[in-house]
């Protein structure tokens, strides 16, 4: 039971990147394009999202706790670093210059566009570097 | 290349993609960031150790597209660019990025700003507009 939940949490995920059209990296670089093809539906895919998750959060989140696990998982931090800035603007340039992020890339990657199939390659590298450079600079703390 | 302006299918897919982060909330406790599914499953090892569910959860997710193939009769609709190099390096920073900005579009863009979390809300702004920069210089300073 647990097991066909996160399988359905999984599938729920990417039906919904595809029927929004978030597969689809022109979209998502369309959304970005504000002085050419701007094409606004991944606004509405984020409305759309929170507009469920944010009372599903507040309803599920009052529970004691979750139905597999004795806790929730919630980052607790507020502060805003340098981290946290550096990294997002990073990630928001790769987003741009290729159109995918983690999510969308890995439902697209059963289609095997050869450039999805590099992108994937490439993201997890870059996924498997960071942790390693953060793990190697929290150690010497 | 002009793409479809999809108001009421992006609003209903975002509406699932909504309840997959609520479900994963309600049985696991977890943010359904991909990112951090993803790094996660990843060397160098940590000690986080929802690692069987994160695989499960990941394996739901690439099921997605051949379901729907079988569904719908066709694959659905995709253009990604054939600019190899521009997508390897897309693909290394996207993933170098998210891991060091602790998250995503997912993880971020919609389960932290579910929670008005600040961190989140900035990080959301900040890749909103280091995404629009790249795409303007690439579409339209460098037109590739």
């Amino acid at each position: 039971m647990k097991n066909l939940l996160t399988l359905i949490s999984g599938l729920l995920f990417g039906f919904g990147l595809l029927l929004s059209g978030m597969a689809d990296p022109a979209k998502v670089q369309n959304f970005l394009d504000l002085f050419g093809t701007w094409d606004p539906s991944l606004a509405f895919v984020m409305g759309g999202a929170i507009a469920v998750t944010m009372p599903g959060f507040w309803l599920v989140i009052r529970r004691n706790k979750p139905f597999f696990n004795n806790v929730f998982h919630l980052p607790s931090r507020t502060d805003l670093d340098a981290r946290l800035i550096t990294g997002s603007a990073i990630f928001g340039v790769g987003w741009g210059l290729g159109g995918f992020c983690p999510g969308p890339a890995m439902t697209a990657l059963p289609l095997a566009a050869e450039g999805t199939l590099i992108f994937v390659a490439t993201m997890l590298t870059g996924m498997a570097a960071s942790k390693y450079v953060l793990q190697r600079r929290d150690s010497r703390v | 290349m002009e793409t479809e302006f999809t108001p009421l299918l992006s609003l209903l897919g975002g509406g699932l993609i909504g309840a997959s982060a609520v479900l994963l909330m309600a049985t696991h406790g977890r943010i359904a960031g991909i990112s951090g599914i993803l790094s996660r499953m990843l060397p160098p090892a940590s000690k986080d150790q929802s690692l069987p569910q994160g695989l499960i959860f990941i394996i739901g997710l690439l099921l997605a597209a051949p379901l729907w193939i079988t569904i719908n009769g066709q694959a659905p609709l995709q253009t990604v660019s054939n600019n190899l190099p521009l997508l390897a390096l897309a693909g290394v920073l996207v993933g170098f990025g998210s891991v060091w900005g602790n998250g995503c579009t997912s993880g971020h863009g919609v389960c932290g700003i579910s929670r008005l979390s600040s961190r989140s809300i900035f990080a959301t702004l900040t890749f909103m507009s280091t995404g629009f920069v790249a795409v303007l210089l690439l579409r339209h300073v460098f037109e590739s």
